[in-house]
């Protein structure tokens, strides 16, 4: 018997399983476009493209600021900022001939804010995930993304529910750059950041290898069809807080007395299916993109990782402060950081410096937490 | 123990969800649903994004 006779029905058997996924996958984007609309199918799949992207190609933001952190490698960091740059070149025209129709992630910053994104960046090394990366994570079977998770969304609710009196801490207008000479500042922030971190890096480790070239590429496009489709950018946190608002209404909770959750726009989503809502879809759509890479490569076949309590009872309040914290922050690495440098706000770089900044210590912290898997 | 039964959790996590989700909310309504893409639709963003900033 020859080996072409022995491997031929396994490679119809994978080529049958892989087919099977991907009709499925389709099969769900084309339901929820039947029974919500076509808008919402749309955004269905591009969170299944950032899911598919993020975990097939291995793209993310909590193990390359590790990697910068810890072994002075910086690829991970620069594709990050090569999509940002990307996403940028085309949002800010699109958002200055279309200022009706879209809008940027534009907030303000402030002592919460920057107290916010400098905790959120600490927890998203010690769970090692942060907003994409705790969904891709437990679609993908990673047991602490999945108990990081709902304790994210429980915070990300309480957060929304308290940011009035966090904002009343202190809190600067809105900053953001527009047009041309926005465009322009903001490159030449990225390449700036770039530069130090070729600069500050280990011998031969800033060349971006292929993959993350094109992760960034495909990201970028997402990201830009993101906000074509809804008219908003890319986001992951407003639709966390949103499912645990509906647990908690759900329960009899009185929602009323949050100048965040009573507003009209939030009551309104309260109100409206989940499947309607812009980072609820793609937050979906990431689990899914994960799950369907994970079972695509058989990834799901993996061991667990051996912790201490100790550590399941700091992925528990990690994830719970990393809902909180970027609530106050208005958003998280997708949100602030991706989503606010590349669409000129301010608060995206600060965001950046405040949580990076985080990330050193909770680096730090892994050890003595018990994060550091014996196996 | 293996990522599967974790992965599958999740994946009930997120059916139970979606379901739970529909039998508390409006009616979806594909008919009412706004344009395929929010550019060129004259319509305003919704506003429900990380960096919206709540009424104060």
């Amino acid at each position: 018997m020859t080996p072409t006779t022995d491997t031929a029905p396994v490679q119809r058997s994978a080529v049958l399983e892989r087919g099977a996924l991907i009709a499925v996958g389709l099969a769900v984007v084309m339901a929820v476009a039947l029974a919500a609309g076509a808008r919402f199918g749309a955004l269905l799949l591009v969170g299944l493209g950032f899911g598919i992207t993020l975990e097939g190609l291995r793209f993310g933001f909590a193990g390359p600021w590790r990697a910068m952190i810890v072994r002075r490698e910086p690829a991970g960091l620069l594709a990050q900022l090569v999509s940002i740059g990307l996403v940028a070149v085309v949002a800010f025209p699109l958002l200055a001939a279309n200022t009706s129709e879209l809008t940027g992630a534009h907030a303000p910053v402030g002592v919460a804010m920057i107290g916010g994104a400098f905790v959120f960046g600490i927890c998203m090394q010690l769970v090692l995930g942060c907003g994409s990366g705790t969904l891709i994570n437990a679609g993908s079977g990673n047991p602490v993304g999945a108990v990081a998770l709902p304790f994210f969304a429980i915070g990300s609710f309480a957060g929304a529910y308290h940011i009035d009196w966090w904002i009343g801490l202190g809190t600067a207008p809105v900053v953001a750059f527009s047009g041309t000479s926005g465009l322009a500042i903001t490159l030449l922030g990225l390449a700036a950041v770039a530069g130090m971190a070729i600069w500050l890096a280990a011998p031969g480790a800033a060349r971006i290898p292929r993959r993350l070239w094109l992760a960034a590429i495909f990201v970028a496009l997402f990201a830009v069809g993101n906000l074509v489709i809804s008219g908003q950018p890319w986001g992951v946190v407003y639709g966390l807080g949103l499912w645990a608002a509906k647990g908690a209404q759900a329960l009899g909770a009185d929602l009323s007395a949050s100048a965040f959750w009573a507003a009209p726009t939030n009551v309104e989503r309260l109100g409206q299916s989940i499947l309607t809502d812009v980072t609820s879809l793609t937050n979906l759509g990431l689990i899914g993109g994960a799950l369907l890479v994970s079972l695509w490569r058989g990834g799901l076949s993996a061991g667990l990782p051996r912790l201490p309590a100790l550590a399941w009872g700091v992925t528990i309040v990690a994830g719970f402060l990393l809902g909180y914290s970027s609530r106050l922050a208005f958003g998280c690495n997708v949100g602030a950081f991706f989503s606010g440098v590349s669409t000129g706000s301010l608060h995206g770089w600060v965001w950046f410096v405040a949580a990076f900044a985080g990330s050193y210590w909770g680096v730090r912290m892994r050890p003595a937490l018990g994060l550091e898997a014996r196996a | 123990m293996t990522r599967k039964p974790v992965a599958l959790m999740v994946f009930l996590f997120v059916l139970a969800l979606v379901f739970a989700d529909l039998s508390v909310s409006a009616a979806l309504n594909p008919y009412k649903a706004p344009p395929a893409l929010a550019l060129g639709s004259g319509q305003a963003a919704g506003g429900a994004h990380c960096a919206a900033v709540p009424p104060l």
